[in-house]
């Protein structure tokens, strides 16, 4: 099967990837790029563990075709860390609110998650819930997960009132 | 890897359409999220595919001169469900999509995949047939109009002939003018589920908002395909608003429907949810549209 070049921004930073145009979006992100906060999880858009922001926006990277990504930004769990290789709010709001368990869902959560966070008004946990039910977590029971969201959108309201 | 075999990619309508022709066997691909699935599963294993995601002359909603809506096919869901036009004239359609699947089924999913997918359960379809909707239906000779009402011929059967692409879903001003509508899906779970019974109903009522002008119902996984329910539009037609409207609807609706029993629920259990849903979603219509049962 041919190969094709996709240029897009994955993290900031603009790349070409030569693709067999079979592959997935997770394909590509995960086997040439490196990218291992992506989990094939159910493959079926399903489970959301391979969840990434496409435009700002949460896709499923395992039911999207890699040659859709021509000219898209592309944002993945390791594009929140900042230039020194800290982590981000939301990932540390996952640590502290024992929000991570065994760990497989988490990235595609926090990806889930990240829409959610930037919002100027307070979500309800209900809403919260809503925007993170693409995602399946099979260990924490989500509690945490909702805590960990709700805590770090509140703390950026109120830098951004600050 | 998608195990298909070959990928066409059209960068024009009028390219697809003649790649279709040529290759009558390939499958049209939008969002994908039903086609690389299946693809997965292997029930599409070794297909060929004319990829049409990326053709951004079938994406999008307008309001055209004569006042009808124009939903373009590749439109998401989430962005139908958040547009301008469709929030202001029919608002239920975007609550209707956006209870299907999560965000992210939401982002990659097309309105016009989910029609011509041809399932009962497409949540899309029970509103888009109750409103009448129109399909603009192209081919390499021209456009064919087809009311949405007679685009199902069976359960993943759709009234689609050789070389031909849905282009666009048309709601017209009289179907949606004066009118409010909601939708109830019943399910399991509230989020990533598939309906276990839908029910759409619209009301347009008399300027004095005590009686039935208009009443537009319809049904998904109450039938092989989704389904309106004439028996009671014919029955409640100038009906005043009270319990009784609520009673005919209900036992109405039952003589149009033909549910069966899966692995979700029995039959008996969606001929109760159709009685149940008809008699709720037609209260909450009303509603919205202004008027009081019993009021």
């Amino acid at each position: 099967m041919a190969n094709k070049d996709v240029h897009c921004i994955v993290n900031g930073k603009e790349r070409v990837f030569s693709v067999d145009v079979r592959s997935s979006l997770s394909d590509m992100l995960r086997g040439k790029a490196g990218l291992d906060s992506i989990k094939h999880g159910c493959d079926v858009g399903e489970c959301g563990a391979c969840t990434v922001l496409i435009d700002g926006k949460p896709f499923n990277s395992c039911i999207y075709m890699a040659i859709w990504a021509e000219g898209k930004t592309i944002l993945t769990l390791e594009g929140l860390s900042n230039t020194k290789g800290e982590i981000s709010d939301i990932q540390q709001a996952f640590i502290d609110e024992g929000a991570v368990q065994c760990g497989f869902c988490t990235p595609g959560f926090i990806m889930a998650s990240i829409p959610i966070i930037e919002k100027d008004e307070p979500s309800s946990r209900e809403e919260i819930r809503r925007q993170i039910s693409g995602n399946l977590c099979r260990c924490t029971g989500y509690e945490h997960i909702v805590d960990a969201i709700e805590k770090t959108q509140r703390k950026r309201i109120e830098q951004k009132k600050g | 890897m998608y195990n298909f075999n070959n990928l066409y990619e059209p960068t024009s309508v009028e390219e697809a359409l003649r790649l279709k022709k040529e290759h009558p066997q390939a499958l049209f691909l939008a969002g994908g999220s039903d086609i690389l699935i299946k693809i997965r599963e292997g029930k599409l294993a070794g297909c060929d595919l004319i990829n049409i995601y990326n053709l951004e002359e079938l994406r999008g909603i307008c309001l055209e001169d004569d006042g009808s809506i124009l939903i373009r096919p590749l439109t998401s869901f989430t962005d139908v469900s958040m547009h301008p036009v469709i929030r202001q004239y029919v608002p239920v359609l975007g609550e209707a999509v956006d209870q299907i699947g999560g965000p992210q089924v939401r982002n990659i999913g097309t309105i016009g995949g989910n029609i011509c997918n041809g399932v009962t359960s497409a949540d899309s379809a029970t509103t888009l047939k109750a409103y009448d909707a129109t399909l603009e239906i192209a081919s390499l000779d021209g456009i064919r109009l087809l009311p949405y009402t007679e685009f199902n011929l069976g359960p993943g059967k759709v009234d689609l002939r050789e070389g031909e692409l849905l282009c666009g879903i048309r709601i017209a001003k009289e179907s949606y003018e004066n009118t409010s509508g909601h939708y109830i899906k019943y399910a399991m779970r509230k989020a990533m589920d598939i309906a276990t019974l839908g029910c759409s109903v619209n009301v347009r009522l008399t300027s004095d908002k005590k009686h039935i002008d208009r009443l537009r119902i319809a049904f998904g996984v109450a039938a092989p395909t989704p389904i309106r329910s004439t028996t009671v539009e014919s029955k409640v037609q100038g009906h005043e608003l009270n319990e009784q409207l609520l009673d005919i609807v209900s036992e109405g609706a039952l003589s149009d429907v033909s549910p069966r029993t899966s692995w979700r629920a029995s039959k008996e259990f969606r001929l109760q949810l159709v009685k149940e849903m008809a008699r709720r979603t037609t209260k909450a219509a009303v509603e919205k549209a202004g008027g009081t049962i019993n009021g």
